[in-house]
């Protein structure tokens, strides 16, 4: 064979072995290669004048070395040749590979792609370098030699490490209106869920728009506002912004109605199911808690009927707990600490505890372990209040009729839940849910039943942490130390037979308390049994609301028995008639009675007192009884609320019948659909 | 047949050769057995040749000559016997032996009419093989088989580079060309710009001249010297000829062969052709009138010279422009008539309510497509030129669908322009590769480069599979929602994952029934997927290559595919062959649509133009050459007069089929355009691209502005408006997401896609 041939033929053989590897080698600086490559063709082709083009080329030094490495020895034109060789292979490669990233509709030409455009020209992929990182193309610093860095890893390391690295997230699609008839852009598209996005014009006409109509005058476009707010599925962007609306609270504290429309706007969003509250829930709680806890400028005036507000706030809070229990889980431990810290503090603060109980005695967790050790204490605080007559005391005392009113609620629901867990369980949550609100402050009835739910949700949480998990009170203790407290006003609310109770109801108040609890002391382990059975067979046998209408005919008095009735078992809470709203509240029969009472009634009525009885026999407190009585229908100071003033503001408060003023539909009425 | 000597093929290692080069093979079967045998000896006498030149004369030429003639006629007894007498066999040997034979007989410059006669009579020869190919070839391109075959392509490559081994001086060639140029730029302006036409080709041929004859520095001292004055869009070209500096080299390269294989062709008017051929005879320029002679082809017309705007806007693809003759076949581009359907009562009702509004509506539908249906479109092809299949029920239903949904389409314009939505691709890691919708949009699937194809379920409708055989055994058949029974409700996902593909997936498509989707990957398969069972029916083998690209026929059951194999097949989906192989493009073919009526296809490709096939007997019907890089997507008007193309130039270029003009050129992107869409009623073009942006385009005042006069249809010379600008209604920026599918729902409403690209 002649020899020109022979060489090409020795090429080609070459070519299957060292320039394979050339390749293969060559390949491994792709990125850095091919950049090289790219900007000696630029210069190629700009370069019509200049004479050398100045290709990425192989030395033939290289390919000596290469092969010495595989054991073969190269004359130098060979490995001039095989050099030369290489760059054409390696060019055309790199050609190759550019098609399958245009056609991957990439910008980045990426390792695999050199790889496939080998693997079609029957050359063996270049393994190892898969990485999405740069890999770094160094200079050695003695002589002129280049590598890449490709560091040793230790795979024993790599496989019995504990940071087992996360999975990538999986490939979705979203959609985004972009353009509208060809014009703006809605919200920029593409953006990942968490890239902060900057608002356009017509989300700043949106916020603009609704917080002026949620906080202005006109009721209809409140309303409006507000049920778009928490139906709105495109105002994510705009969340932070409603949040500080919100966080705003303190400085209107002085005004209900402004305080009451920001929690609307906290309602409408906590209910708007497109929104992720995230990390926004813990500033709309801190809001929400401000009304419950502080006292609001607003609550100085006696004119002002905060309790309302309150009482919203606390369901509001408990309906957060409820809808987003997941977000707040931290939260509610923190919140119980502070109701603690009330508990135990002074009773400055009094008011609030109050506020508290309402809200989160429906986790009765938290009411047997907050404010079951702490009782005691805070008794005497309270009844330091209720036993001072004074007249400056009487705002003070009036809520602190509150206060006791909302523990005995409290207490009452804890030991129905003892006695429930203890004894029935099937059969009585349907009891309960029936009877444990008797002459319950009415707010609480809308939440009672998802009450359970969130207690029970809550209980896992609580369950959660097993050192906070107080050693369980026997429920017979523990009814014979509340008893101690609470007295026949707690021995009423567990009526022990089905005729004796509203009798007993009734007759209890006029006489001195003291004969009874006598009585009851000692019986309550005997009882309690008999008590869920009550509670399971005849819910409507103790003061249960739908038994009032009869009573009346039963009672000379049309009107007052009945509220008398009513008044053993929540007296406090009517003892005063403005914050007496806040119990007749109530969605049911007993409040049609009272309005229609409530005006004939003054002329008519006999001076009634009211008592509040009570007995310290407790083990820290010595045994001191007291009693409080007032007369009902004369206010403390009836200036303050003239009797027009009153009634105007009576129907403000959840009657649907009438226009009303404030809360115009339902939906913002302060029942909680939950 | 073509597929089946296609299956055989064993994948070449060094080269991907597929193009019709093998007219030698072709023609004697019996001679692809024999193998080897004559390529040496061709390879052998071509390299030879100068060195016999420079020895004897002409006797020897003529002898040389004849020896070849035999070879070519397959006579080797009496070529070997004749070898054997003249003593030939020998000095081939020395010559290769040398190598430097043809250099030193290069020395003597005395020598040069003598031997300008010898490559005159030996161009000849090659001339006659190359036209007897080309003859063979264009005409009728379908129907010549691609064949490759082991050590056989070997053969046709040597044959075809054998026509390289001209002889001259090497030294002589820049002085040749820059003596042209200089002419060129001396004769009138008039004709300055169609003559400059010709540098880019010679340029090319000459180089490759230098580089098969073995004059390494030479040829790279050419290369430096004239490339700067080529045109900026043959810069791709020129880097793969860069590169390219040994004779082994041009063996394996495909652009080379490209080169090689089909005549350049260029469109220059009778009287500047006159004036370059006095010019060349005169000088007696042998070498450029012979390279003009074998690997040109001038396409010759009567009239005006065209002016630089006029050829710039035409050239541009690999082999040059198209001959005019490839572009006057008659195409029918009428839409089929639709069939009636009658609309049930319940529809009439709504549509009496609101008759106040109808008739206005009603009434330019009519003009449109109404009175299409009322009767045929002259331009129509035959209802039943191609068999379709034929309307089921649910087709029927889905018609019905689509005319209700069509009255309340938003007619759009440049005062009301589309709302866009958009689709983005979130954790996709760079590996989006395909989209499409399905034509109600309830459906998206993307092709990823990990191998899998995912759906989607756009509208609340979850995506359930059919029970299996065993629960479908149970069902009650006769119950009047035994289609809602068959599916198992456990199965219901908002998205479907499909796995079979082993590479990237790089086009899909779905069926206009929506029971099926397409795939096709570079594992050179294209797969059929049902959307009922969300499990592969069908792999089709019969590309060699990655297969870029698959769309189904708009009413279903063919489909077509193309890719870097060069071919582009029509297969039926209940055939596991192909039916038509459509073979002519010089470069991997890019993409692949088919014209609303279904009986032809158009394919893009990285030759940079766009062939449009017909269905029926496989020819091609036109080509249209202006793209200035690689072809990455097409659409059809949905009237079926007009096409549109975007390209790697970022370009979008509009076509009027019936005519073969070009009509219009969109510049305003500034990436490759991925996604190009008509709106449903043809008023809108919707470009989508790399560049991050939405652009749309007024196609009505685009096709209106145009004037096809007889004239301009006749030469086929048009001067494109320079109103891009004016075109563009808007552009719409993505975040950092590459627009690569665009979609019209059913009234207008404007879907893109697209992988989110941090």
């Amino acid at each position: 064979m002649p020899p020109l041939q022979s060489e090409a033929a020795l090429g080609q053989s070459y070519n299957s072995t060292a320039s394979e590897r050339l390749t293969k080698h060559a390949a491994d600086d792709l990125p850095s290669g091919l950049r090289k490559e790219k900007s000696a063709l630029l210069i190629a082709d700009g370069m019509a004048d200049r004479e050398e083009r100045k290709f990425a080329e192989v030395p033939r030094d290289s390919v000596k070395l290469m092969a010495e490495s595989v054991g073969v020895e190269l004359s130098d034109d060979i490995a001039a040749m095989l050099a030369e060789d290489v760059c054409y292979r390696l060019r055309e490669a790199a050609q190759n590979s550019s098609q399958f990233m245009r056609h991957a509709k990439r910008r980045r030409l990426t390792v695999e792609d050199f790889n496939r455009a080998l693997r079609w020209s029957n050359v063996e992929a270049v393994c190892g370098y898969g990485s999405q990182d740069a890999l770094p193309f160094r200079p050695l610093k003695e002589g002129e030699l280049y590598f890449v860095e490709d560091r040793e890893i230790n795979l024993v390391e790599l496989a019995l490490a504990t940071n087992i690295p996360k999975g990538c997230a999986e490939t979705m699609v979203r959609v985004q209106v972009s353009y509208l008839d060809g014009k703006g852009n809605v919200e920029p598209q593409g953006a990942v869920p968490t890239a902060v996005q900057s608002l356009t014009d017509d989300l700043l006409k949106y916020y603009q728009q609704v917080t002026r109509a949620i906080l202005g005058e006109d009721q209809q476009l409140m309303k409006v506002a507000l049920q778009d707010l928490q139906t709105n599925s495109k105002i994510a962007a705009l969340l932070p912004y409603f949040v500080h609306v919100v966080s705003g609270v303190k400085s209107v504290s002085h005004d209900l109605e402004q305080l009451s429309r920001l929690l609307h706007m906290v309602k409408s969003l906590v209910q708007n199911p497109f929104l992720y509250l995230g990390s926004y829930i813990k500033s709309l709680v801190s809001s929400v808690m401000y009304c419950i806890l502080e006292p609001l400028a607003a609550s100085i005036n006696p004119l002002n009927d905060h309790w309302t507000l309150r009482d919203y706030a606390a369901l509001l809070l408990s309906h957060i707990f409820w809808a987003h229990g997941d977000l707040v889980g931290g939260l509610y431990h923190q919140i119980l600490l502070s109701l603690q810290k009330v508990l135990s503090g002074s009773f400055k603060k009094l008011p609030l505890g109050f506020c508290f109980l309402t809200s989160l005695c429906v986790p009765l967790q938290a009411v047997e372990r907050v404010l079951f050790p702490h009782l005691s204490a805070y008794w005497s605080n309270l009844q330091a209040v209720l036993d001072d007559d004074s007249v400056s005391n009487a705002q003070v005392k009036a809520d602190g009729h509150k206060v006791y009113g909302a523990i005995l609620v409290a207490v009452e629901k804890l030991l129905k839940m003892k006695a429930q867990s203890r004894s029935v369980p099937v059969e009585g949550s349907v009891a309960v849910r029936e009877r444990s609100f008797p002459g319950l402050s009415p707010p609480q009835e809308p939440v009672s039943e998802p009450g359970f739910g969130i207690a029970s949700h809550l209980l896992q949480g609580v369950a959660g942490v097993p050192a906070e998990e107080p050693v369980p009170v026997p429920l017979p203790v523990m009814y014979r130390e509340l008893y101690a407290f609470f007295g026949d006003s707690l021995a009423v609310r567990f009526s022990t037979g089905p005729g004796i109770e509203p009798r007993a109801s009734r007759a209890a108040p006029p006489q001195p308390p003291d004969s009874k609890k006598e009585g009851m002391g000692p019986d309550t382990t005997r009882k309690m049994p008999q008590l869920t059975a009550s509670m399971t067979i005849s819910p409507r046998q103790d003061s249960s609301p739908r038994n009032e209408p009869s009573l009346p005919a039963v009672q000379n008095s049309s009107a007052a028995p009945s509220r008398f009735q009513r008044s053993s078992s929540s007296s406090l809470q009517r003892s005063k008639p403005p914050p007496s709203k806040v119990a007749q509240r109530s969605a049911g029969p007993p409040r049609e009675v009272f309005q229609k009472s409530r005006f004939p009634l003054p002329p008519a009525a006999a001076p009634f007192s009211f008592l509040i009885a009570g007995r310290q026999t407790g083990r820290r407190c010595q045994g001191r009884r007291f009693q409080t009585s007032f007369p009902q229908l004369h206010p403390p100071n009836p200036s303050a609320q003239p009797p027009r003033g009153y009634a105007h503001k009576l129907p403000v408060i959840g009657r649907m019948g009438k226009p009303v003023k404030r809360w115009v539909c339902s939906q913002y009425s302060l029942h909680l659909p939950l | 047949m073509a597929a089946v000597q296609d299956g055989s093929i064993e994948p070449e290692p060094e080269n991907e050769i597929k193009t019709e080069t093998s007219n030698e093979v072709l023609g004697n079967p019996g001679d692809a057995s024999g193998g080897v045998p004559p390529t040496a000896p061709v390879a052998a006498v071509a390299t030879e040749k100068p060195a016999a030149a420079a020895t004897d004369s002409t006797e020897r030429q003529t002898l040389l000559a004849v020896l070849q003639f035999l070879k070519k006629s397959k006579l080797f007894e009496s070529e070997e016997i004749l070898r054997r007498e003249a003593g030939l066999l020998n000095e081939i040997g020395d010559s290769q032996g040398s190598g430097a034979g043809g250099a030193a007989l290069g020395g003597g410059g005395g020598a040069e009419p003598e031997s300008g006669d010898a490559s005159s009579l030996l161009s000849r020869v090659a001339g006659a093989v190359a036209t007897a190919q080309s003859a063979n070839a264009t005409p009728a391109p379908a129907k010549v088989t691609p064949v490759v075959t082991g050590g056989d392509d070997q053969p046709d490559v040597n044959v075809v580079l054998a026509a390289y081994s001209q002889q001259g001086d090497p030294v002589l060639y820049p002085v040749y060309y820059s003596g042209l140029k200089r002419f060129i730029d001396s004769v009138l302006d008039c004709h300055r710009a169609e003559l400059s036409q010709v540098f880019y080709p010679l340029f090319v041929h000459m180089y490759l001249e230098l580089v098969y004859n073995q004059y390494e520095k030479e040829a790279k001292a050419f290369f430096d010297k004239f490339h700067g004055d080529q045109e900026c869009y043959y810069k791709d070209d020129l880097r793969i000829l860069s590169g390219l500096t040994k004779k082994e080299h041009m063996k394996g390269n495909e652009t080379l062969l490209d080169f090689r294989t089909s005549k350049f062709v260029l469109r220059i008017s009778r009287d500047s052709y006159q004036l370059l051929k006095r010019h060349l005879q005169e000088r007696q320029n042998n070498q450029i009138w012979n390279i003009i002679q074998e690997h040109l082809y001038i396409d010759i017309f009567d009239g005006m010279p065209r002016s630089k705007g006029q050829i710039d806007s035409m050239s541009g693809s690999l082999a040059g422009e198209a001959k005019r003759e490839a572009n006057k076949a008659k195409v029918f581009y009428g839409l089929l008539k639709e069939p009636e359907i009658e609309v049930p009562l319940d529809d009439e009702d709504e549509e009496a309510e609101n008759e106040e509004g109808k008739p206005k509506k009603k009434k330019p539908k009519k003009d449109s497509t109404g009175s299409k249906s009322k009767k045929q479109d002259p331009n129509a092809p035959q209802q039943s030129r191609i068999p379709l299949p034929e309307l089921k029920d649910s087709d029927k239903l889905d018609k019905i669908m689509n005319m209700k949904e069509a009255t309340k389409r938003v007619r759009l314009g440049p005062e009301s322009l589309p709302s866009i939505c958009f689709y983005t691709f979130l954790n996709a890691y760079q590996g989006l590769t395909a989209v499409d919708f399905t034509d109600d949009s309830s459906l998206v699937a993307g092709g990823f480069a990990d191998s899998t194809v995912r759906v989607w379920s756009v509208t609340p409708k979850k995506l359930r599979g059919v029970k299996t055989a065993g629960d479908l055994s149970l069902i009650d058949k006769d119950s009047d929602d035994v289609l809602e029974r068959i599916m198992d409700e456990k199965t219901a996902s908002e998205s479907k994952n499909l796995y079979g593909h082993s590479g990237p997936v790089y086009g899909i498509s779905f069926s206009p029934d929506r029971n099926y989707l397409l795939s096709c990957s570079e594992d050179a398969t294209v797969r059929l997927w049902s959307l009922q069972t969300f499990t592969c029916l069908v792999g089709y083998k019969g590309h060699n290559y990655p297969v870029w690209d698959t769309q189904f026929s708009p009413y279903g059951y063919y489909f077509i595919s193309g890719g870097h194999d060069r071919v582009a097949r029509l297969w039926a989906t209940d055939h596991y062959q192909p039916l038509r192989i459509f073979s002519g493009h010089l470069a991997d073919i890019t993409c692949t649509r088919f014209h609303p009526n279904s009986n032809y296809v158009a394919t893009g490709s990285a030759d940079r133009t766009i062939r449009l096939w017909d269905v029926l007997n496989g020819n091609c019907v036109r080509i249209f050459t202006g793209h200035k890089g690689p072809i990455h997507c097409l659409a059809f008007s949905p009237n079926g007069k007009f096409l549109a193309s975007g390209a790697t130039d970022g370009r979008v270029l509009l076509w009027d089929i019936g005519h073969g003009l070009m009509i219009g050129e969109l510049k305003g992107h500034t990436d490759t355009v991925y996604a190009l869409k008509f709106s449903r009623d043809g008023e809108i073009l919707a470009s989508g691209s790399m560049d991050n942006t939405v652009r749309l385009w007024d196609a009505t005042k685009a096709f209106d502005d145009i004037e096809t006069d007889d004239f301009t249809a006749a030469t086929g010379h048009i001067t494109l408006p320079e109103n891009s600008q004016e075109l563009l209604l808007g552009s719409y920026m993505t975040k950092s997401t590459p627009v690569i599918h665009l979609h019209f729902t059913r009234r207008n409403l404007l879907l893109g896609a697209g992988a989110y690209n941090p």
